[in-house]
């Protein structure tokens, strides 16, 4: 894929995750400073019903703008991102979301692997992926990807993450450069 | 992973060999699905990916396949089936003939579905489903009525969330992880290749299901396709889309209106 990291204007995060993520999330955003100066992008395994509760709760626990996506829209620093139930969120060259309702991977749709993998592709250097709590393999081969393009991948420490299988596969896989606490999340994204 | 120059290559020779034209399809998404067939096929180099397509068409036929999204069930988005059910078709019971186009039908679940809900309300019987997709091989499977078992105890309660009263297992016999669905569903279906990019026009329909396809193209060509729609709805016929797609930002939104909270569309002007 072509490259032009020097017309990326901001930092891009991608935090994944899955069964004990949201907890995560609900003691992460409010530590985030407003405006944020990266995009915020959220991959997390949810129910298979295109319900807008998650958005929601999500949203009352931060003044940042907090969306789910619309396809072909523009990937903007200072906006939490919601990748949509059912469909597999990819970033294109022109730094703009689009969806695919391809067969899932690891059992999953949205799958992390698939957002990290294509992000990584797009953003090289400039991208940060978050693999946190959750009791699948999904997302390790994405941070494999982010770290291979010259991003940076942090775990969560598995013994604060409430389901530590996730954050344990990308140890065992060398998947990370960090382990982290939320806390360190919140400094670490604020610092950007 | 292929380059963004191979899969021009690629794009072009799908084009000018023969004739399928996915060079207005969204990037992202298509490099994901070459990498997969390459890795697949384990093609030791982009060109011998490149020699296979350009020299074997019963390949390209199936490389074309494989790029293109053909994931599809049976009543995904129970909500959507609900208000077909309570609020377009109730509508169209006093048309002497109804025309029904299912644009990317891919396996055809979705058309069975529809197929179900008009039996229901009792409109089958004068309907015409045409459904159509690129690829010939989907149709086929879609023209036997025959799905795989093991999605269908979801496929049952989405129908139930459709609004669906019966035994969903009235509709179809299980055979060996098959479920052959009913002929008399299948009889008022029509299945015939269509490309989208390419192929124009070739009725006017009262309603048209184009659902999780246009998120696959870029803006222009998703404005081509809608206006293709536009010109073969009927007055006061629907355009239904996917759950993340939208005629907002569309030349066509003045001239239609939306159903509810649904992505159904009627053209009022």
């Amino acid at each position: 894929m072509a490259q032009d990291w020097l017309t990326q204007p901001h930092p891009v995060v991608v935090i994944g995750g899955s069964s004990g993520s949201i907890e995560v999330l609900l003691t992460l955003l409010p530590g985030l400073r407003s405006p944020l100066r990266s995009a915020l992008i959220v991959v997390v395994h949810r129910r298979n019903t295109a319900d807008s509760t998650l958005s929601e709760l999500l949203a009352l626990r931060t003044r940042i703008p907090l969306k789910e996506v619309d396809e072909k829209e523009p990937v903007e620093a200072g906006v939490i991102y919601l990748a949509p139930a059912d469909y597999h969120l990819l970033i294109e060259t022109d730094f703009t979301f689009s969806l695919d309702d391809s067969e899932k991977i690891n059992y999953t749709r949205p799958a992390i692997d698939v957002t990290f993998e294509s992000a990584a592709a797009v953003y090289g250097p400039w991208l940060t992926g978050i693999l946190v709590s959750g009791a699948n393999a999904d997302g390790v081969n994405g941070l494999l990807a982010i770290r291979q393009a010259g991003g940076r991948a942090l775990v969560q420490k598995p013994e604060t993450a409430l389901v530590d299988f996730m954050p344990q596969q990308a140890v065992q896989q060398q998947a990370f450069d960090q382990l982290v606490d939320v806390d360190d999340m919140i400094a670490y994204i604020n610092s950007l | 992973m292929i380059s963004t120059e191979e899969l021009n290559l690629l794009l072009t020779d799908l084009l000018d060999w023969y004739g399928y034209d996915f060079t207005h399809y969204s990037r992202a998404s298509l490099t994901r699905r070459v990498d997969r067939l390459w890795n697949l096929e384990k093609f030791p180099s982009f060109a011998e990916l490149r020699y296979r397509v350009r020299s074997d068409a019963t390949y390209a036929q199936r490389f074309v396949e494989g790029i293109t999204v053909n994931v599809t069930e049976m009543f995904r988005d129970p909500s959507f089936y609900l208000a077909l059910r309570n609020d377009v078709l109730p509508t169209l019971t006093a048309k002497p003939f109804i025309r029904i186009w299912h644009a990317g039908c891919s396996t055809g679940e979705e058309v069975y579905s529809m197929a179900i809900l008009l039996r229901e309300t009792g409109l089958l019987y004068k309907s015409l489903l045409y459904a159509t997709d690129l690829n010939p091989e989907v149709l086929d499977r879609a023209r036997s009525g025959i799905f795989p078992m093991a999605p269908l105890r979801q496929y049952a309660e989405s129908y139930r969330l459709a609004g669906g009263t019966r035994d969903f297992s009235d509709y179809y016999t299980a055979h060996y992880g098959y479920a052959k669905f009913s002929e008399d569903l299948g009889e008022k279906m029509v299945f015939s290749t269509h490309n989208l990019v390419s192929d124009s026009s070739f009725n006017e329909f009262d309603l048209i299901l184009c659902r999780n396809v246009l998120i696959y193209f870029d803006k222009l060509l998703q404005e081509h396709v809608l206006t293709l729609f536009d010109r073969s709805v009927g007055p006061l016929g629907y355009l239904a889309l996917g759950s993340k797609e939208t005629l907002k930002f569309s030349s066509l939104q003045p001239r239609y209106k939306q159903l509810n909270n649904e992505k159904i569309w009627r053209k009022i002007g």
